[in-house]
């Protein structure tokens, strides 16, 4: 049915919407990777920490943003922040969608990591006259991280296949691309093959990090 | 009070989402319900199309399935609450399939996005295809194209009380709100120095119909069609502009290789609007908006 012309012609025609909207990919992506890597750990903090009111306040948060479908996030913050005057572009609005989303995963996955770590760590680091910061940071956290390797990098490889969600809000990103070639006239498989493409190529380099990072920490 | 502020976020989320699922659909009354008696046309019976394999399906089916939208009132929607199918889109649709030997029991709707229907012409998931489908020369290496039974333009939709926005050439530093991708949308960003005009893209049009309702944003533009629609749902609150500024003839889509069908719906076309059906049709739907308009000549490729 397609000729090899038909497959490269979206591609070969178009490439500036590809670069363009995959540049608006990758911003959305490093940007709340980052927001969400430090929001999530901050809230993993909170969930084992001692006071009662920050581990309520993230247990709390992590059920109700891990629970919501991340379309309906995005609908409360893209269309509900200006009925409460808050308005800020739409691309701050899926920053903000995806962080927060994002990071209730991200909390999981470290909690996971410090449960993994013996709890004679966090007894000594007690013994030894530490603060409950200074035992998260320099005796807890850094074990349970080098745990979380591979979760948190699948958990971020979904951040970056989630950032299409931004297409319905006026965000101009990767998941825009089909809907602008289609009304060009372009057959949607070959338009929808190159956007798999260009996902590959993002993702192979964060699978390539993953298993850096894993070999740099890994206990000899 | 703060509360009350607090809440209506979640409602607008909830709502969105549900309008989104396709679940419910906030603050719509209904497009008109059932087609009055006058917007039907007698069922033929005896119908052949020769050599016509789309048609050959349909009848040892003994069902028609059309391709449709539903999320445009008057043109092509569904009720959420009865499950009905009404608008000028429809009401076409309908005929068609009457003139091909279809009652309306034996209509089998599939509402299908804009993005997907060459693939379903293509797949033979639908028979035929109404619902604001542009003849352009792309498109027509891919499907095949009976009519133009309608000529859209692209046009604006502001609240009605707006008097800044006359015409494409008034929209300079207003927002203009528009379908993901759409050609419309497209036009005004590509001739950013002629319009001059920021744009915001959403899902649906409701939303932007919404945004617009809110002064989120200060028109809505895509096809002349889907804004009279529009704009006869809420009478008083929003108006076309009417100087619509592009041209797109709306066709039937058909399977490619299938010119025997595609013939029969000209020669279908062709009757409905000399018989009076097509003013029968277009008055009891987008013409609510208080727009005349005439069918257009037809194009056989």
């Amino acid at each position: 049915m397609h000729s090899l012309a038909d497959l490269f012609a979206p591609i070969v025609d178009q490439w500036p919407l590809y670069l363009q909207s995959f540049w608006v990919t990758i911003q959305l992506f490093l940007i709340s990777g980052v927001a969400s890597l430090i929001w999530g750990t901050a809230l993993a903090g909170m969930r084992v920490s001692p006071i009662p009111v920050l581990r309520a306040f993230g247990t709390g948060y992590v059920n109700i943003l891990r629970n919501t479908p991340l379309t309906l996030v995005f609908f409360f913050v893209a269309f509900g922040f200006p009925y409460l005057e808050i308005n800020f572009s739409f691309f701050a609005f899926a920053l903000i969608a995806l962080s927060a989303y994002t990071s209730a995963f991200i909390c999981e996955a470290v909690r996971a990591g410090l449960n993994s770590v013996p709890p004679g760590q966090a007894e000594a680091a007690r013994a030894v006259g530490l603060t409950f910061f200074q035992t998260l940071n320099l005796v807890l956290l850094p074990q349970a991280f080098r745990a979380v390797v591979p979760p948190v990098s699948s958990l971020l490889i979904a951040l970056l296949k989630n950032t299409t969600i931004a297409a319905g809000f006026s965000v101009a990103e990767a998941g825009t691309i089909r809907s602008n070639l289609s009304e060009l006239g372009y057959a949607a498989f070959p338009v929808l093959l190159w956007v798999v493409i260009g996902f590959l190529i993002l993702v192979l380099p964060l699978s390539a990090l993953q298993r850096w990072f894993e070999r740099r920490w890994r206990v000899a | 009070m703060k509360l009350r502020k607090l809440l209506v976020p979640v409602a607008v989320a909830v709502a969105g989402a549900l309008a989104l699922t396709g679940c419910g659909k906030t603050g719509s009354p209904t497009g008109g319900g059932a087609p009055s008696a006058d917007v039907t046309v007698p069922v033929a019976t005896n119908v052949k199309v020769d050599g016509s394999k789309t048609f050959q399906a349909m009848t040892s089916r003994g069902k028609v399935i059309i391709g449709v939208k539903e999320d445009q009132p008057n043109l092509g929607y569904k009720d959420p609450t009865t499950g009905k199918y009404s608008g000028f889109d429809i009401y076409i649709a309908n005929a068609i399939a009457a003139k091909l030997g279809f009652g309306p029991d034996k209509i089998q709707y599939q509402p299908i996005p804009s993005a997907n229907r060459e693939q379903a012409l293509t797949n033979g998931q639908v028979d035929y295809y109404v619902g604001t489908y542009t003849i352009n020369d792309k498109r027509k290496k891919q499907v095949s194209f009976a009519g133009p039974y309608y000529v859209a333009g692209q046009d604006l939709l502001v609240r009605a009380d707006d008097t800044s926005i006359t015409g494409p050439e008034t929209i300079k530093g207003k927002v203009v709100c528009s379908v993901t991708g759409s050609t419309p949308i497209q036009n005004i960003k590509e001739h950013k120095d002629k319009y001059g005009a920021e744009t915001r893209e959403f899902e649906k049009y409701s939303q932007c119909v919404d945004a617009l309702l809110n002064k989120q944003v200060d028109a809505v533009t895509t096809d002349d069609a889907i804004l009279k629609g529009y704009a006869a749902q809420q009478p008083g609150k929003l108006k076309v502009i009417g100087k619509p500024f592009s041209k797109e003839p709306y066709g039937v889509g058909i399977a490619l290789s299938d010119s025997a069908l595609r013939g029969k719906i000209n020669d279908i076309l062709d009757g409905l609007e000399k018989d009076g059906s097509w003013k029968k049709i277009y008055d009891a739907t987008l013409g609510k908006s208080g727009t005349t308009a005439e069918p257009p000549a037809l194009e056989r490729y």
